[in-house]
C-alpha cells in the first residue's frame, strides 16, 4: 500500500491517524484525567447504553414499543448466553457480562459514525477488559474450588504419560487467553477502520475513486457485522472462561 | 501493515497510536469510570426493570392462558349440556311420534275392522241375492224345459205325462 501511495504521488495515507488520542480542548499534554476523544466517545457509549436500556424501558409496557423490544432482545440475548454456557450459578455475573457486552457493542457501533473515535480499537481498553475477565475468572476459580481449580490443567481423561505435557500446554493456553481475548477485539476493529481509511485515500484518484467508494461501502457493511460479532465473541468467551472457573472439570 | 512505517515517520511516537503507552493511563482511567457507570446503570435500573417487565408479561400471558382454558372448559360444558338437551328433545319427539303413530294405528285398525264387517255383511247380502237369483233361474229353466219337453213330446204325437217329464228333466239337469 505504501508503494502504491508513493507511485501515485501527492496521495496522503494516514490510516492510523484516526486512532490518535487527543485532548478535546487542544492541550498537548495528556495526563490521566485529561478529557480526550477517547473519554468523549466512552461517555457517548454510556449515553447510548442509557438511551437503549433505560429510556426505552421507562414505560414498562406489557406490549413493548420498538425501543423496548430492542432492550429486551439485548437482555434476553446475553441472559440466555450466560445461562446456556455457564449454567444457573453463572447468572450472578450476568450484570457484569451485560456491562461488557453493552459497552463493546455501543462503542463499536458509535465508532462506525464517520469521523468518530472507537475506544475498542485501542489495546489499552481491550487489555483492561480482558484482564478484568482473566483476573475475575482466576480469583473466582480459586475461591470457589480451591486447589481443585488446578484440575483444569490436569487432563484426567488423557493417558498418564501425556498429562504433564498437556498440563504445560493447558497452562500456556490459559495465560494466552487474555492476550488473544484483547487483541482479537482491538485488532478486528482497528484493521477494519484502517482499511476503510486506505480506501478513502484511494478515492482521491478520479480513475479509481468509484472502486474505492464501492470498497468503502463494502468494508462498512462488513464492519457493521464485525462490530456485533466481535462484541458477541468477546462476551461468549467471557462466559466460557467463567464456566471454567465455576466447573473446572473438563 | 505497510502503512505503519508511513505513519511512524509522521508521528513522533511509536507507529501505532495503540502502542503509545503514554495515553494508556488516561484511557484506562476513563474506561474504568465508564464501566462502573454502565455497571451501575444496568444493575440498579435497567436490568431489574427489564426483568420485572418480562416477569410481568410472563405472568400476564399465563393468566390469560389460564382464563382461556377456563372459558374453554365452560364452553365445553355448555356444549355437553346442549348435546344432552338435543338428545333429550329428540327422544321426547320420537316418543311423541311413536305414541301418535300408535293412536293413529289403533283408530285405523278399528275403522278397518268396522269397514271389513260392513263389507262382510254387504257381501253376504249380495251372495244371498245371487243365490236367490240363481235358484230362480234354475226353476225358470226347469219350467221352461218341462214346457218345452211337453210341447216337443206332444208335437211328436205322444201323450206327455207331466210326472215322467218332470223326472226326466230333473235327471238331465243334474248331469
Amino acid at each position: 500500500m505504501a508503494d502504491d501511495a508513493a507511485k501515485s504521488g501527492g496521495l496522503e495515507f494516514h490510516p492510523m491517524d484516526q486512532f490518535n488520542i487527543k485532548d478535546v480542548f487542544g492541550g498537548a499534554e495528556i495526563s490521566w484525567y485529561t478529557i480526550t476523544n477517547a473519554s468523549v466517545w466512552m461517555g457517548l457509549a454510556i449515553v447510548a447504553v442509557v438511551a437503549l436500556m433505560v429510556l426505552t424501558t421507562s414505560k414498562r409496557a406489557i406490549v413493548p414499543s420498538r425501543g423496548q423490544s430492542v432492550a429486551e432482545l439485548a437482555y434476553g440475548f446475553v441472559y440466555k448466553m450466560v445461562e446456556d454456557v455457564t449454567g444457573k450459578d453463572g447468572l450472578v455475573f450476568f450484570p457484569y457480562i451485560m456491562t461488557l457486552f453493552m459497552f463493546i457493542v455501543c462503542a463499536n457501533f458509535l465508532g462506525l459514525i464517520p469521523g468518530s473515535f472507537t475506544p475498542t480499537s485501542h489495546f489499552a481498553v481491550t487489555v483492561v477488559l480482558a484482564m478484568a475477565v482473566f483476573l475475575t475468572v482466576t480469583i473466582l476459580g480459586f475461591v470457589k474450588n480451591g486447589a481443585k481449580f488446578l484440575g483444569l490443567f490436569w487432563v484426567a481423561s488423557a493417558p498418564l504419560a501425556l498429562r504433564p505435557v498437556l498440563a504445560i500446554i493447558e497452562i500456556i493456553s490459559y495465560f494466552v487467553r487474555p492476550v488473544s481475548h484483547s487483541i482479537r477485539l482491538a485488532g478486528n476493529v482497528m484493521a477494519g477502520h484502517a482499511v476503510i481509511k486506505v480506501f478513502a485515500g484511494f478515492a482521491a484518484i478520479a480513475v479509481v475513486s468509484p472502486v474505492a467508494i464501492l470498497g468503502i461501502t463494502a468494508m462498512y457493511a462488513l464492519e457493521i457485522l464485525v462490530s456485533f460479532i466481535q462484541a458477541y465473541v468477546f462476551t461468549i468467551l467471557t462466559c466460557v472462561y467463567l464456566k471454567d472457573a465455576l466447573h473446572p472439570s473438563h | 501493515m505497510a502503512t505503519e512505517t508511513h505513519s511512524a515517520a509522521e508521528a513522533a511516537g511509536p507507529g501505532m497510536p495503540q502502542l503509545d503507552f503514554s495515553t494508556w493511563g488516561n484511557q484506562i482511567f476513563w474506561l474504568v469510570l465508564t464501566l462502573i457507570v454502565i455497571y451501575f446503570v444496568l444493575s440498579r435500573i435497567a436490568l431489574p426493570r427489564i426483568a420485572s417487565v418480562l416477569a410481568e408479561r410472563q405472568g400476564t400471558i399465563s393468566n390469560d392462558i389460564a382464563a382461556a382454558e377456563d372459558l374453554k372448559a365452560k364452553a365445553q360444558a355448555a356444549e355437553v349440556a346442549y348435546d344432552k338437551a338435543l338428545v333429550d328433545a329428540r327422544a321426547e319427539a320420537q316418543k311423541i311420534v311413536a305414541e301418535t303413530k300408535a293412536g293413529i294405528q289403533a283408530d285405523l285398525d278399528a275403522a278397518i275392522e268396522k269397514a271389513d264387517a260392513q263389507i262382510a255383511v254387504k257381501a253376504a247380502e249380495g251372495e244371498k241375492v245371487i243365490a236367490d237369483i240363481r235358484a230362480n233361474a234354475l226353476n225358470s229353466v226347469k219350467v221352461v224345459a218341462k214346457d218345452t219337453a211337453k210341447e216337443i213330446v206332444t208335437a211328436m204325437g205322444g201323450k206327455a205325462d207331466a210326472k215322467s217329464i218332470t223326472a226326466a228333466v230333473t235327471a238331465r239337469m243334474k248331469g
